[in-house]
């Protein structure tokens, strides 16, 4: 069961894990019942007003919550990335069903119950507080339940933006295509949404009125077991404050590039890091390092160039570097020299081709492709610096239209004999584990994707120690580096920390 | 009849939102201490009438007053304290026991709770329902008689001296409600509340009210002392007597 060896193996971090994933839930769906239960009274008793507040709701739930997320992320204050961009986000979805409930049980009350209620002299509040919303109550216990077991599912998209909780499981996994990893962190969210069901259908039904004294105690401890819950929650999910923060996109190269940073900055530059890897994307990274939610991650500058930028491709790896720093340091941050490695789109073929064909370069397979099938993923066959490109920079043409499949998949299929060339990326760990060759771009098509380190320029100035660390890190790190340790981590499923530490060792 | 009258319409008119005319220039002086009962046919306007007491509704013309004080100038929440409701659904709060629902104004109006639990008791034996056995029991588990006597328990809880009955014994069995309405008379010695009854039930109004109005279309055909009303020659009351059942 390498399931229950990967629990056992990142025990402590699989509880933090957890323990972020409640904290999360459990305080956007207190908040959201801050917020919607006197949403929920106010359109009961204001029909007109009411439609179209529950229309809003309606809307809110209906955006997709990765969306949501990208929504909110240039917004200040409520926005950024991190735990409280995704409580508010999960707060909103939490709103819908408790308006919803909240106003279903107001109305559902027994006309001549609130008539009673009215005629004897009783006030709006007294009404309220002591008729209509005990009445209500399971009805609005109900709409705390789905907000709260949407909120376990939702919740797992906050990893994008860094907020923890067992996304992070499921994102890794994604990027590593791992599906261990992923059912580690899908099992116990599902099990914890079980579980909050449970729990709030025990609230619910005790609470339909009768033992009301009995249920006062239920719902005290129901309470005090949420405040236990939250408060070591919070303590789990604490954060080294005043720490340099490291970010990282979501795959595997990234969460190594990121681990790399930091532990370069913790042993050579002795600050605290803090690490917020696994963010969602591109954008993402570059908000969070805009907004000061993170001090440096590691870009590649045609992916500067084209998505933050939104220049024209380049194809000298020299000029696109100087423009990118230059268009970074104008906003602040600052690019430092490559890595060394470039993330480029490779040509990949079989190694044995390679060597009994005598293959090289792009060019050496152009003169045999019209006998070879060819297999591209989707985003090659798509983007402006892919395969029409390709085929027109190298006349490119093959015995058939080359068959679209999925980027991890067509390594294996070229090494099986499936197809006998595919565009792959240049530092893939399974390059080297399925014994493939990268064919030399020798008319320089593609843009480069030079890795380089980009980090604000107030924390280089106040930390000059760890431009310092990082600098160090410049032209250090290979393609072959590279591909040893995504493979280390793809492949053999060895722990990133582990690897980067042994990296840095063979310094 | 004392000076100022407990409770008096002036030329009350009221139309519906539909344009449904229920109460057109409507005259009625109830004396302190007195029982009226209003009779008339399904929706002649009665319940109107009681709900325009207490503020639950609210004239387009003319003026209601209570204690010599139009109601609008009433806060609305003191004289519906001062006027106890007893409604045809009865209305019990489903979420709280029956000691609870009867000393619930009392507890609003923060009275001790040993004051409470002795006025519940008082109250609920008055009803004919034994405190001990009832006191901690939910509305749910009483019969529909039950429930209608705690509804006039309630309504009695802060002693209030009017009392606005909407068909209050109408789910009683003979033999309570002829105890009912004996028990009725007694405490009405004793306290001389002004009394407001609806009722479908000729026979009920007899015995209780010391004057019956005759209510048709949103007018008050007859306003006069019962033995008077049974005598009535007037065509469209005898309709109505004739029309409504009547006890032997």
């Amino acid at each position: 069961m390498r399931l229950i060896a990967f629990w056992s193996a990142h025990r402590a971090e699989l509880v933090a894990l957890v323990a972020q994933h409640v904290l999360l839930v459990a305080v956007s769906t207190l908040a959201a019942v801050a917020v919607a239960v006197p949403l929920g009274i106010f359109a009961a008793r204001r029909p007109r007003l009411g439609a179209p507040l529950t229309a809003i709701a309606n809307v809110v739930q209906t955006v997709p919550s990765l969306a949501m997320f990208g929504f909110l992320l240039p917004v200040p204050l409520v926005g950024g990335v991190g735990a409280r961009a995704a409580l508010v986000v999960l707060t909103l979805y939490g709103l819908l069903p408790i308006v919803r409930t909240t106003i279903a049980g107001l109305r559902g009350i027994d006309p001549a119950i609130r008539e009673a209620a009215l005629a004897m002299g009783m006030t709006d509040g007294e009404r309220l507080r002591l008729v209509e919303l005990p009445l209500a109550l399971p009805s609005i216990i109900a709409g705390i339940r789905v907000a709260a077991v949407v909120g376990v599912g939702s919740a797992t998209i906050a990893a994008a933006i860094g907020a923890g909780g067992l996304g992070e499981y499921i994102y890794r996994g994604l990027s590593m295509v791992d599906t261990t990893v992923i059912l580690a962190g899908a099992i116990p969210a599902a099990g914890l949404a079980v579980a909050v069901d449970g729990l709030l259908l025990w609230v619910e039904r005790s609470l339909a009125w009768r033992r009301r004294r009995v249920t006062r105690a239920a719902v005290a401890v129901a309470v005090l077991a949420i405040a236990v819950v939250l408060l070591s929650s919070s303590l789990a999910a604490r954060k080294a404050s005043g720490a340099i923060v490291i970010g990282s996109k979501n795959f595997t190269e990234q969460l190594i590039l990121g681990e790399l940073l930091a532990q370069t900055i913790e042993r050579n530059a002795g600050l605290a890091v803090d690490r917020r890897l696994n963010l969602g994307g591109t954008l993402i990274c570059d908000r969070a390092l805009i907004a000061g939610d993170i001090d440096a991650y590691v870009e590649y500058t045609g992916t500067a160039l084209t998505a933050v930028f939104h220049e024209p491709v380049v194809g000298d790896a020299a000029r696109v570097f100087d423009i990118v720093r230059d268009k970074y340091s104008r906003t602040g941050r600052t690019l430092l020299a490559p890595l060394g490695f470039n993330n480029t789109f490779a040509i990949l073929v079989r190694g044995r081709d390679a060597r009994t064909l005598g293959l090289r370069t792009i060019d050496d397979a152009a003169r045999l492709a019209a006998r070879w099938r060819a297999g591209f993923g989707y985003e090659f066959l798509e983007r402006p610096d892919g395969y029409q490109g390709l085929a027109k920079a190298y006349d490119l043409r093959f015995a058939a239209a080359p068959s679209v499949m999925d980027l991890t998949l067509s390594y294996r299929a070229l090494a099986s004999g499936q197809v006998d060339l595919i565009a792959g990326d240049a530092t893939a760990g399974l390059i080297k584990g399925l014994d493939l060759v990268q064919l030399e771009d020798n008319r320089r098509y593609f843009p480069p994707y030079d890795a380089a380190v980009v980090a604000r320029g107030e924390t280089l100035l106040k930390h000059p120690e760890m431009r310092v660390a990082l600098e160090r890190l410049s032209g250090r790190v290979s393609a072959a580096d590279m591909r040893a340790m995504n493979y280390a981590a793809d492949a053999e499923h060895r722990d990133i920390r582990t690897i980067v530490r042994e990296f840095l060792a063979a310094r | 009849m004392s000076a100022t009258p407990a409770i008096e319409f002036r030329d009350v008119s009221l139309t519906r939102p539909g344009g449904t005319r229920v109460l057109v220039r409507f005259n009625l002086t109830v004396g302190s201490g007195e029982v009226v009962a209003l009779v008339g046919r399904s929706g002649a306007g009665k319940t109107t009438i009681l709900k325009l007491v207490n503020s639950l509704m609210v004239a387009d013309d003319g003026e209601v007053s209570v204690e010599g004080r139009p109601t609008r100038e009433w806060d609305p929440i003191k004289l519906r304290r001062r006027a106890g409701y007893v409604l045809q659904d009865v209305g019990l709060f489903p979420h709280m026991t029956i000691a609870d629902n009867v000393g619930l104004l009392p507890r609003l109006e923060r009275w001790p709770n040993e004051r409470i639990h002795a006025r519940v008791a008082d109250l609920l034996s008055l009803v004919g329902l034994p405190p001990r056995r009832f006191e901690a029991r939910w509305p749910d588990e009483l019969s529909g008689g039950q429930r209608q006597r705690v509804g006039v328990a309630r309504a009695l809880a802060l002693d209030p001296p009017i009392l606005l009955m909407d068909e209050p014994f109408g789910a009683l069995d003979p033999i309570t409600r002829a105890e009912l309405h004996g028990e009725f008379r007694r405490i009405q010695q004793h306290v001389r509340k002004t009394v407001m009854i609806v009722t479908h039930d000729m026979g009920e109004a007899f015995v209780l009210a010391d004057r019956i109005g005759v209510i048709d279309e949103g007018t008050l055909l007859a306003y006069e002392k019962p033995e008077a009303i049974a005598r009535s020659d007037d065509p469209r009351v005898r309709r109505l007597l004739d029309a409504m059942p009547r006890v032997p």
